[in-house]
């Protein structure tokens, strides 16, 4: 069980997914935990809560778990898909305000430091315009 | 709480402190206990060197000259630790040579 909270990455496209993923990898390490998913069950763009909820799973940490999302769906299917979590693991896990990909690589090196899931999410989140 | 301890080198990387580059000294320098900052000029302004988003929006370009500096218990090794992967152009043998 790792002690940095992980990252998740929810695109509607698996290719911008898996290369949001390759590049925490390669920019901050394997050390964060690290899930992501992308596309509808058809193989089409989207997401699905299905997807998500695995890659929340992959990425479980007990600090907890912060997923970047693109455009809408993304993010209400991530909100759901916290809402069907266990019980225990509903309120470790958050949905970040950030640009996926620049989001993805600040918030796994704040992870990567040890920091809390707050201070993760309000990393990833001093990218957003005020 | 003790003085600041400074240095500086010049950075000679040919993409300057982009997007790799800050995720390194941002990690190397989360390693440390001490307070760290960096700064493009001498007198500032200084800014947290455990900052990924404001080490990345720093934007310093190759041939700027990087000021360091660090308070705290282990500083004397921050600041030859951030000096050290600065003039090493962020290799990988020197980014993660973080204290025990």
């Amino acid at each position: 069980m790792s002690d940095k909270v992980g990252i998740v990455i929810v695109s509607h496209s698996p290719d911008v997914a898996r290369g949001a993923a390759d590049m925490v990898r390669q920019m901050v390490g394997n050390e964060v935990p690290l899930g992501f998913c992308g596309g509808n069950p058809d193989g089409g763009l989207g997401t699905s809560v299905e997807k998500i909820m695995k890659a929340i799973d992959e990425a479980w940490s007990e600090r907890g778990v912060a997923i970047l999302v693109d455009l809408g769906g993304a993010e209400t299917n991530s909100e759901m898909a916290i809402e069907m979590l266990p019980p225990e693991r509903q309120g470790k896990v958050v949905v970040c305000n950030a640009p996926i990909v620049e989001g993805a690589v600040m918030a796994a090196t704040e992870a990567w430091g040890g920091a809390s899931l707050e201070d993760v999410r309000r990393t990833a989140e001093e990218l957003s315009p005020q | 709480m003790s003085e600041w301890l400074t240095g500086s080198i010049l950075m000679t990387h040919d993409v300057g402190l982009h997007a790799r580059p800050s995720v390194k000294l941002t990690k190397l320098a989360k390693g440390y206990a001490s307070a760290i900052e960096i700064a493009g000029a001498a007198e500032g302004p200084w800014i947290d060197a455990k900052s990924i988003v404001k080490v990345m929006a720093m934007k310093a370009k190759k041939d700027t000259i990087v000021y360091v500096r660090a308070r705290g218990t282990d500083a004397n090794k921050a600041v030859a630790a951030l000096l050290t992967l600065i003039e090493h152009d962020f290799d990988d043998d020197h980014a993660n040579a973080v204290s025990g």
